[in-house]
């Protein structure tokens, strides 16, 4: 191999924690050539971002310190003094971060955010600089740029902001650019075209990357060498082929066999539990296969018809209604016992929506929801009590869905005894007995929750939900902010209660992967509407509608092998924004196999 | 635009009504003016002259209506004590009060913002330190008494600066000034301080919190991989984000200064609005109390309407909208 950009040898970087300093990063080394990219995977607290951070010496200088070198271009980059990283920064090394919502300072204008760069490192001023900026937001596809330059970030949706990120980073032609988890805040089709510019750019400028990522899909998409952090250290670097053909390392396999692939469940009709891998010996166990959960011959426990939900935007000083949100218009469907039917589409799409209408946290506009026999819509306030405890959800955040300051045992015991389920003596037995069912012990009701880890406290969510036996749990996007290998506990966790207790699940998510393992039926969701509902099977094998092909094609596919070069639409995420005087148009549908149903487009329809 | 200015409009005519309802009530509910005012030896002749001469023989809600007739054509009443029209006699005093708070606010500014971000950029620094504990007895130390000390000090001791009144005047588009004259200077200097102190301390304190906050944001990061020196950094991009809470405390913090100047002036003897509120509330001048209210509420709500278009300026995502 040539020369390498850059060369990280022995890293070591320590916090100061309490007066003690604690390593967080040890003996990490890595190289990465001229034009290649080099992805340090892992989950959270493995220390990849501090990895990054460390390269840049981004780290407060008085709480965390690195030793060993950092060669960039065969400058050691930890030698000197920190004002020497100021003509590196921006200038030849670039980098961007997660969120692009906050990656850019919210009162100035992109303009001058950009422009600052070029003054600050090519010595470019007035005008010369606005015509860069103009060219560099060309470059990352961004239209009509000249007349951008005026706005605030508040005008951009995440991929437009992300995009600008990556201009500011690549204003100078660096040779390096480092992405800390650059694509993982974004909708999956924005991820692509993200991942995709970033590609197109590397090539045009033959810059090398490091890229930090949690997703394995990603890594598979974008690197030709992979690097795998595990609690701080280094577990396995090898090409990306190699890793994912023969992995070594148990940590490696265990988060291979967690990562959900799109495409694995051909051929399988039932939802099938995530893999046990050994973390002693990298064995890796076939899952259990799940029973058939789904009871056919009963009435669907939940039968939603025609529902709309609509939020009314006023504007002026009367507040007149001058346009509405149509957040859910004019869907149907049914669930059974047993059954996981999932909701996926992307942001504003309206499936939390969905979710919060069935039980009326959201009041909806028009249509009905039968729950269990039970009219929601126009159920009392008893009536819908009792409807409430049938329906159970799980949000996504488990960090913000449980009171910091309640132990966890009364937050479980809490529901039971408001619907007079046990009384307050009984309830520390049943707590306990139901966290034991979630897979932890009876003996941690009395801490609170800052004590738990996310997927503990996502544990703890599905154990209050379970306290009050319901029929039907609606997950919103409740593994989405887990770690892949927390990501799989849950779900085998969540397939185990539904193997049990015959629970019907709701499960919306934006992640194709997971809906992919867990569903039994599968509706797509896009600005407000269902345009395809059918089997898991059906759906993910032959899909119909566009949008629907567009979504699952957008998906990073866990394979390198299969790496493919897209052609990806450059078009953003529409809003089901309506004047007030709209008229949502009657939806109609095929049905193209055996519950398969397809929206009919409007050209179609009107045949 | 034009429908948010015409809403708040709205909102400061409607407060205006409340407020005139409750002090004119209030008002008549305690003591009698003419027992304050009239000698002990007047006639009961003279006691009925007097009362029917102040419109006071009448009902409240006549006497309401009839101060509500003459405020619509811009008449707040006389005051009882000067026999001159109150409006008149605020407006008179007004420009002084107004020169001490417009110093009190500069010198708030001036020192409390370069205080404020040196402390928030090296919180655990001894001189960090120094300025908090600083700002803590700016708090907590009251005003009456940091103004005698200043006397005693400044004044007395030392002899470097004048202990009361206004000094020299220049008249500028006919309202006395005295920010002008060197004198003047010297004379607003000891009262401008110290009704600033408690305001000084106020702003390093929110400046300190804000710079603070705003250094762990995700956008200095990336301005710190962008290369930007840290200069830059702290001037443009925290600076700017500080001033938003910044700007809603100082407005509110305006609107009190000039309402409430009441006890540095007493010290320092400045003729302003404040000495003569509290001799009218002591002689329960109705007339003046009530015009005075008025003012303080019509001046409050200019306030919040510079902030809020200030507000706009500063931050992007707000807009002005009637609701």
């Amino acid at each position: 191999m040539a020369d390498p950009v850059l060369s990280v040898q022995d890293l070591t970087t320590s916090f100061r924690v309490d007066g003690q300093w604690r390593s967080v990063v040890r003996d990490v080394s890595f190289d990465i050539g001229p034009q290649e990219t080099v992805a340090v995977v892992g989950e959270s607290g493995s220390g990849k971002s501090v990895t990054a951070m460390s390269i840049m010496r981004l780290l407060p200088p008085g709480n965390a310190r690195s030793t060993g070198r950092i060669e960039f271009e065969g400058e050691d980059l930890l030698a000197g003094p920190l004002e020497q990283m100021q003509a590196i920064r921006g200038n030849r090394i670039g980098m961007i971060f997660q969120e692009p919502m906050t990656s850019l300072n919210p009162v100035l204008k992109i303009g001058s955010q950009i422009t600052e760069v070029l003054r600050q490192h090519r010595g470019l001023d007035g005008a010369e600089a606005e015509a860069e900026a103009v060219r560099l937001l060309d470059r990352v596809r961004i239209p009509s740029a000249a007349a951008r330059l005026g706005e605030y970030p508040m005008n951009f949706s995440g991929g437009m902001r992300q995009r600008v990120v990556i201009a500011i980073a690549l204003a100078c032609a660096p040779r390096l650019l480092i992405a800390d988890e650059p694509t993982t805040a974004l909708d999956v089709t924005i991820q692509a075209q993200i991942l995709e510019l970033i590609k197109t750019l590397q090539e045009e400028e033959g810059m090398s990357v490091l890229f930090i990522t949690h997703d394995m899909g990603v890594v598979a998409e974008i690197s030709d060498r992979t690097v795998v952090m595990y609690r701080g250290e280094v577990v396995e670097k090898a090409t990306t082929e190699a890793i994912f053909r023969e992995a070594r390392h148990p940590y490696s396999r265990a988060l291979l066999s967690a990562v959900p692939q799109l495409g694995a469940m051909a051929g399988q009709d039932r939802p099938l539990r995530f893999p046990r891998v050994d973390m002693a010996t990298g064995e890796i166990a076939p899952p259990p296969p799940t029973a058939d959960t789904v009871r056919v011959n009963e009435p669907p426990v939940l039968k939603v018809d025609n529902l709309v939900t609509r939020f009314p935007v006023r504007k002026g000083i009367l507040r007149r209604v001058v346009g509405r949100i149509h957040a859910v218009e004019d869907i149907s469907f049914e669930l059974r016992q047993g059954e996981t039917l999932s909701l996926v589409g992307e942001s504003g799409c309206g499936k939390s929506t969905t979710g919060r209408s069935l039980i009326r946290l959201e009041e909806p506009s028009g249509g009905t929801v039968g729950m269990d026999g039970h009219d929601v819509r126009g159920a009392g306030h008893s009536e819908l009590t009792k409807i409430r405890r049938d329906v159970q959800m799980i949000f996504q955040d488990p960090f913000e869905s449980l009171n910091p300051r309640i132990r966890i045992g009364e937050a479980i015991a809490e529901p039971m005894i408001v619907h007079g389920l046990v009384s307050r003596r009984e309830a520390p037995a049943r707590v306990a007995d139901l966290l034991e069912r979630v897979g932890l012990s009876g003996e941690m009701m009395q801490r609170f929750p800052h004590e738990f880890s996310g997927g503990q406290r996502q544990r703890i969510c599905i154990a209050r939900a379970l306290a009050l036996e319901p029929k039907l749990i609606v997950a919103d996007e409740s593994v989405s902010a887990l770690d892949v290998s927390v990501k799989a506990q849950v779900i085998n966790l969540m397939l185990d209660l539904q193997e049990r207790y015959g629970l019907g699940y709701l499960f919306i998510s934006h992640d194709m992967a997971v809906v992919e393992r867990i569903s039994h039926r599968v509706a797509v969701m896009y600005l407000g509407e269902i345009v395809e509902i059918g089997p898991r099977a059906a759906v993910f094998e032959t899909p119909q509608h566009p949008y629907t092909r567009k979504l699952i094609a957008a998906v990073p596919v866990a394979d390198p092998s299969r790496r493919r070069r897209r052609v990806v639409a450059g078009d953003e995420i529409r809003s089901p924004y309506r004047p007030a005087d709209y008229v949502a148009p009657k939806r109609l549908y095929r049905e193209v196999g055996e519950g398969h149903f397809v929206q009919i487009h409007e050209s179609e329809a009107a045949a | 635009m034009s429908g948010y200015l015409f809403s708040r409009l709205l909102q400061t005519l409607v407060t205006l009504f409340v407020m005139s309802v409750l002090v004119f009530g209030g008002l008549h509910m305690v003591g009698n003016p003419v027992d304050v005012l009239l000698s002990p030896t007047a006639t009961p002749a003279e006691r009925l002259e007097v009362i029917r001469s102040f419109g006071l023989d009448q009902p409240v809600w006549v006497q309401y209506g009839i101060f509500l007739k003459n405020a619509l054509s811009g008449d707040l009443g006389n005051s009882f004590v000067y026999n001159q029209p109150a409006l008149h006699l605020i407006l008179q005093r007004m420009p002084a009060t107004l020169e001490l708070a417009a110093a009190a606010l500069v010198m708030a500014l001036a020192l409390g913002l370069p205080l404020g971000v040196y402390a928030g950029l090296r919180p655990n620094g001894i001189l960090a330190k120094s300025i908090m504990a600083f700002s803590i007895l700016g708090f907590s130390l009251p005003t009456f008494w940091i103004g005698l000390v200043m006397i005693m000090v400044f004044a007395v001791q030392l002899g470097w600066l004048p202990s009361s009144g206004r000094g020299d005047t220049v008249d500028v588009f006919g309202v006395p000034l005295s920010l002008f004259t060197l004198d003047g200077l010297a004379h607003i200097a000891l009262p401008a301080f110290n009704l600033a102190l408690f305001k000084i301390s106020l702003v390093i304190r929110i400046t300190r919190a804000g710079v603070l906050e705003t250094m762990q944001l995700d956008f200095v990061r990336f301005a710190r991989a962008k290369g930007l020196p840290e200069g830059r950094i702290v001037r443009i991009h925290v600076l700017k984000n500080t001033l938003i809470p910044l700007i809603t405390v100082i407005g509110l913090e305006l609107g009190s200064l000039i309402a409430f100047a009441v006890v540095t002036e007493t010290i320092f003897a400045w003729p302003g609005m404040g000495k003569l509120i509290i001799d009218s509330i002591a002689v329960l001048d109705r007339p003046v109390i009530l015009a005075y209210l008025m003012i303080t509420v019509v001046m409050f709500s200019l306030i919040n309407l510079a902030v809020d278009i200030l507000y706009s300026i500063v931050d992007p995502r707000v807009r002005l909208e009637g609701n």
